[in-house]
């Protein structure tokens, strides 16, 4: 039998995020042959409520108030309440973002369900929906099912394979009327820190500096490979600790664990803490002077090397592809 | 101020990870406090320094976390609470979990709790904000810096690189995000101390609650490690050769790019 499956969707810069289509894609998994419904909240998300349709929702309910503009989770816990309440679903999706992290937690808590974070893939089996999620920072999986009949969960980015967009594919779009109650927590102001806009969580590539970039300076020809490749740039603990660059960078088993499918580890020695948040990349290219360097071992390509002579090399030789573009 | 601290002991971070018939082995295993939870136990220590106050560390576990409240109170917080489930939970989750805290803190007088924002084992950072929600005050997670000022709190959050400044009141839950602080090392009259400081133990009776009121709704059906990779392939030759090879390799071979 069916299910029908609710998905949160996430806007960044007025666009969807990609999350959010693989959001939809692990819904259409759970729900089988039932619906899967697009919740869109925010201040003007009408124009791009038909992507999720494309994507595979059938149908799409959008709440719009300029109070909405910014997520707060009492704004939009407000909200997904009134749509859980309306909808009655068997499952709620939200993308394991800053967003979702914070408020599928207060909602699950608030309708008393369980909640699988973090899953970097979801599967039917017998009968029982089955997420998979990494624990120990990957270093170790688990797979874990609901014992209730319904289950929220968060989906890792970049993990699950979204649906080819298809602009034949049509359905509803519903606007929710929304009557906010005071929000106790009121945002002043948000300051940007991430230039490119490139998400090191959601980044296809990552250029990462160790200790081995020796300074705040030595990250400026990571930032230029990175730039032709439109990758995001990170870095290991040992880098931040040195004060090389911002802790928002971090990889590791504390900070970000990230999943691209390149990953090109620069003066990294691959410390089991700095291995447990991106050993799972798809693709692993190691740069280091030391050849006995842990990062080797787990690098599927490896160039023994100064990274300040082999990193420009490399930005060259991508710049002739001209492959960002 | 009443502060409290909420805590978990993880493995260390150097641990190598073990599973036999299933369940995560833990063996001789090193154990911390939840690096999170040290960046919470510090701010509540700070802003004890600042506005006074008493600061109690909490935990659920087993008899064996009383090690890692100690390390708590030799940091400097004043008092420890052990909520042991070992008899009455097999596999909580973090329902249980802070179905468990929530009966205990709702008998609590308190202004500000602080947290980790995830722990590193079960990764899932779901405790704190649940909490918060049940108590039914506001949550502020993933905070690097916070003001109170009276009633009146203020709090940066990372926002996935980005800064969002935050303005709410007590009573408040926060997480806490690398960059908060930069947590201290127990002194040795600290640790003198700590020994001496109370630590009270408590089970699900002690606070009214039923085993079914914190039964999991999760279930883990099986624990994995990740395969195992293949050694990959060091590239030869000058440097310029190299980097042309790795730009053709990364195209043909493993057509990431």
């Amino acid at each position: 039998m069916g299910k029908k499956v609710i998905v949160l969707g996430e806007i960044r810069d007025g666009e969807l995020r990609n999350v959010t289509f693989e959001a939809i894609a692990a819904g259409r998994t759970i729900s089988g042959d039932g619906e899967v419904i697009g919740v869109l909240i925010g201040e003007n998300v009408q124009s791009i409520a038909q992507e999720l349709i494309h994507y595979g929702a059938d149908k799409v309910l959008t709440a719009e108030d300029p109070k909405l503009k910014t997520y707060t989770a009492d704004g939009y816990s407000q909200v997904m309440r009134g749509v859980i309440e309306q909808e009655n679903p068997d499952s709620v999706i939200f993308g394991h973002t800053a967003m979702g992290k914070d408020l599928s937690p207060k909602l699950a808590a608030r309708l008393q369900t369980g909640l699988i974070s973090d899953a970097i893939d979801v599967s039917v089996t017998g009968g029982n929906v089955v997420f998979t999620r990494p624990i120990y920072s990957g270093k170790a999986f688990e797979r874990v099912i609901s014992t209730d009949p319904m289950i929220f969960a968060t989906i890792r980015p970049n993990n699950i394979q979204a649906s080819e967009k298809d602009t034949s594919r049509s359905g509803s779009i519903e606007s929710i009327d929304v009557s906010l109650t005071d929000l106790r927590t009121v945002i002043q102001e948000v300051v940007k820190k991430t230039a490119d806009g490139v998400d090191l969580s959601e980044a296809k590539i990552i250029v990462a500096g160790g200790r081995g970039v020796k300074s705040k300076e030595g990250f400026q020809p990571l930032q230029e490979l990175a730039e032709v490749l439109g990758a995001a740039v990170g870095a290991s603990r040992g880098a931040c600790d040195a004060d090389y660059c911002d802790y928002a960078l971090q990889i590791g088993q504390t900070g970000k664990v990230v999943t691209p499918d390149l990953y090109i580890a620069c003066g990294i020695s691959g410390a089991i803490q700095h291995l447990a948040g991106m050993s799972n990349s798809k693709v692993i290219v190691a740069i280091n002077k030391d050849p006995e360097a842990d990062i080797f071992k787990i690098a599927d390509y490896g160039i023994v090397g100064d990274l300040f002579e082999v990193v420009p090399l490399l930005t060259e030789e991508f710049k002739q592809l001209n492959i960002h573009s | 101020m009443n502060l409290f601290v909420l805590m978990k002991r993880t493995f260390d971070t150097e641990e190598k990870i073990v599973i036999e018939t299933g369940k995560i082995q833990d063996d001789g295993a090193e154990w911390i406090i939840n690096p999170y939870d040290e960046y919470a136990i510090e701010e509540a220590i700070q802003l004890k320094e600042k506005h006074g106050g008493t600061i109690t560390a909490v935990t659920v576990g087993g008899e064996e976390a009383e090690k890692e409240l100690r390390t708590a109170l030799a940091m400097g917080c004043d008092q420890a609470v052990l909520i042991n489930i070992e008899d009455d939970l097999d596999e909580p989750d973090q329902y249980s979990i802070s179905q468990v805290l929530y009966h205990y803190m709702k008998d609590q007088e308190f202004d500000l709790i602080l947290g980790g924002n995830v722990a590193i084992d079960g990764g899932s950072g779901q405790v704190a904000p649940r909490l918060a929600e049940l108590l039914d005050i506001p949550c502020i997670t993933t905070i690097t810096k916070l003001e109170i000022n009276g009633t009146d709190a203020e709090a940066e959050r990372d926002v996935e690189g980005d800064v969002e400044k935050i303005k709410t009141t007590l009573p408040l839950l926060v997480t806490a995000q690398q960059g908060l602080n930069e947590p201290r090392y127990p002194s040795l009259p600290g640790i003198m101390k700590a020994k001496k400081k109370p630590l009270e133990e408590l089970e699900l009776d002690d606070l009214d609650l039923d085993e079914e009121d914190a039964e999991p709704k999760l279930k883990t059906i099986e624990r994995f490690l990740p395969p195992k990779k293949e050694a990959g392939k060091l590239l030869q030759g000058e440097p310029a050769e190299q980097a042309k090879e790795l730009v053709s390799l990364l195209r043909s071979e493993a057509k990431v790019i």
